[in-house]
């Protein structure tokens, strides 16, 4: 998951499907997010590079939409619904998850033991 | 026994460099000299063995070369070494020292050397300027304006130079170093050269001439006494200024107690940087209290007390040393393997100690305090009224002293100070407390804690005797590394000096805009 600056960023993703959840006149999708261009890397647990300024999912509530959809904690989260979350402020990413017109946001997210569940599969299905 | 040896090395060679020292100047360069103080005056001795090392006995080192353990035994054995001197002989040297004629005439030898050398150097620009007038008045040439201006200046630089040497040399002297101050010698050497060198030429060309030119030679008294001040500049400078930039660092330390304070010194000789270090003695070093040091003796006496060595092999088998040796080995092995509780006792003692000083003092501080509310000042409209009963400070110190005198003094006691106050002084520190409107913890305060020498009664302080004693010659300069020893009758103190460094300073410029900051965010926002 660590990124060179310039090339361009290559990681196991997995697509996810979160259905929001109308609370009161919200739509929330229970789930926290940290990170962005404009936040300070270094405070970020999840991340394994700590240059690394994407968004993270910071906390999940349980039973809510993401839990439902096995978004995880520490997921980062590379796309929503199309638009780029990999270099972008803490305000436009929240702003890309809580559009009130969508309820359905597909996000792509990338996690360290998805690479891992990848390579054992191939080597299972190589050998 | 033990001690006429640490003295045979000195003494011995202390009788030679005192022969040395009735031939060596120490003049002054200018006029009559200052009048020596003789009440504050400490007058240092010179001891100086020669190459020799600074402690331990070498010859009796080198008597006992087949002796492997010579370590242990270096400061012991009489009457091997051949510079041993009885006790009556080193009394009777130091009475020699201190009531010597050699030193007095040297004290006096000086003072004319400088006397005649300030009466020489006044006179001679007079003596050109009038010598013409009395030799040969006929022949010589009618003074003009500008001559006689010159005579205006010569008298101005004349009264200048009169003021200069008062207020460089009209001091009293603080000490009678025991080597010359080579510096002083140079300039008086220089001033009777140049004076020689100037009467040669007058005499030869003015004089043997008679050279009507009088102007000339009023020039030639004139410039005679630029070159007097400009001297003086040049013995203000060496001096006095040379040693005003601090260039090393000496490190002094106590004997007895080890209190070590640091002073830095400009460029100086070892016997005047000894004087400076015992100056600041007296006003920065905590009194030497004798009496702090007998827990420690007595601790170190009954570590080896409970021993007594028996030599069961008999007289006559061992030589001294070899007994004195064997037992002492003896003692440190049995010493050792003794289950020493010592340490216990110390902790416990002191431990005490401190709680019965604590208690004194509260009570000291206590008595103080009420003694002095005792008192008030009368002011000045009541004082007509009330003419009765009415106290000079002495007196209300003594009206009040007595409810504090017996706290004080058990206070006194404990903490071992007795015999640095007597009732005198601490009544007339009373009266001086009262006088001056200070509270009781200002009188206090000189109870409490020990203060510099200075602080007590003159006796205490007045008129020391100091022994330098240095491996280098004391008119060399300091140098990193110079170590030398001041001795006085109850201490000594141990001057180390180390060089301060070369300081390399290089500048940073910090752009005033240059400040700047930015906010560390970790912000979650849930959604």
């Amino acid at each position: 998951m660590s990124f060179v600056p310039g090339q361009p960023v290559t990681a196991v993703v997995q697509r996810i499907e979160i259905q929001k959840l109308r609370q009161g006149d919200k739509l929330i999708l229970g789930f926290s997010i940290g990170g962005g261009i404009d936040q300070d890397p270094g405070q970020n647990p999840f991340s394994e590079d700590k240059t690394d300024k994407g968004i993270y999912v910071t906390r999940i509530s349980p039973g809510g939409p993401a839990d439902v959809a096995n978004l995880r904690m520490g997921d980062k989260i590379m796309q929503v619904n199309g638009w780029d979350m990999t270099m972008v402020t803490h305000d436009q990413a929240r702003k890309k998850l809580t559009k009130q017109k969508e309820d359905v946001v597909r996000l792509l997210i990338t996690r360290k033991s998805l690479e891992e569940t990848v390579r054992l599969q191939l080597k299972s299905m190589l050998s | 026994m033990d001690t006429e040896s640490t003295y045979s090395g000195y003494s011995h060679y202390s009788g030679r460099s005192r022969g040395s020292h009735r031939h060596g100047e120490r003049s002054r360069d200018r006029h009559k000299s200052r009048s020596k103080d003789s009440r504050s005056e400490k007058s240092v001795t010179i001891n100086t063995p020669p190459a020799e090392p600074l402690l331990g006995d070498s010859t009796a080192r080198s008597e006992q070369a087949q002796d492997d353990n010579w370590g242990e035994t270096t400061t012991a054995i009489t009457g091997t070494s051949e510079h041993s001197l009885s006790q009556e002989d080193i009394v009777r040297i130091t009475k020699d020292l201190e009531d010597s004629v050699g030193l007095d005439c040297r004290r006096y030898f000086t003072r004319a050397v400088a006397v005649i050398l300030g009466l020489l150097v006044f006179l001679t620009p007079l003596a050109f300027l009038t010598l013409p007038h009395i030799l040969w008045p006929e022949k010589l040439q009618s003074c003009g304006t500008a001559c006689e201006g010159l005579f205006i200046s010569v008298a101005f630089k004349l009264l200048i130079l009169l003021l200069a040497v008062w207020a460089l040399y009209f001091r009293p002297a603080r000490a009678g170093l025991p080597r010359v101050f080579v510096f002083r010698v140079l300039l008086a050497v220089l001033v009777f050269l140049l004076v020689v060198s100037y009467w040669l030429f007058y005499s030869v060309r003015i004089l043997d001439s008679q050279d009507t030119n009088y102007q000339g030679v009023v020039q030639y008294a004139v410039s005679l006494v630029d070159a007097l001040l400009f001297i003086h500049y040049l013995a203000v400078v060496l001096l006095e200024l040379r040693q005003l930039q601090p260039c090393y660092s000496v490190c002094v330390t106590r004997s007895t107690d080890g209190a070590t304070r640091h002073y830095n010194l400009g460029q100086l000789s070892i016997q005047r940087a000894a004087l400076a270090v015992v100056e600041n003695y007296y006003s920065d070093f905590p009194i030497h209290n004798p009496a702090l040091l007998s827990a420690s003796k007595s601790r170190a006496a009954k570590h080896l007390a409970g021993l007594k060595v028996y030599n069961v092999d008999g007289p006559g088998n061992n030589t001294s040393a070899g007994l004195v040796q064997s037992q002492s080995r003896a003692m440190i092995a049995a010493a050792a393997r003794r289950r020493d509780t010592s340490h216990n006792e110390l902790y416990y003692e002191e431990a005490e100690h401190e709680r019965r000083v604590r208690k004194r003092k509260a009570r000291l501080v206590v008595a103080v305090e009420e003694a002095f509310t005792h008192i008030k000042r009368m002011q000045d409209e009541e004082q007509k009224k009330a003419p009765g009963d009415v106290m000079d400070p002495r007196e209300a110190a003594q009206a009040i002293f007595p409810s504090m005198a017996r706290a004080l003094q058990k206070y006194l006691r404990t903490t071992k100070q007795q015999h640095c106050h007597s009732m005198e002084s601490i009544q007339q520190h009373l009266a001086f407390c009262i006088t001056n409107n200070m509270t009781p913890k200002a009188f206090l305060e000189s109870f409490l804690t020990p203060g510099p020498s200075l602080q007590y009664s003159r006796d205490h302080w007045r008129a020391r005797q100091w022994t330098l004693v240095s491996e280098a010659s004391v008119t060399s300069g300091l140098k990193d590394g110079t170590t030398f020893l001041l001795k006085c009758v109850d201490f000594s103190l141990v001057a180390t000096s180390k060089k301060i460094p070369y300081i390399q300073m290089s500048e940073e410029y910090i752009d005033p805009k240059s400040h700047k900051f930015v906010l560390r965010l970790q912000s979650e926002t849930s959604v």
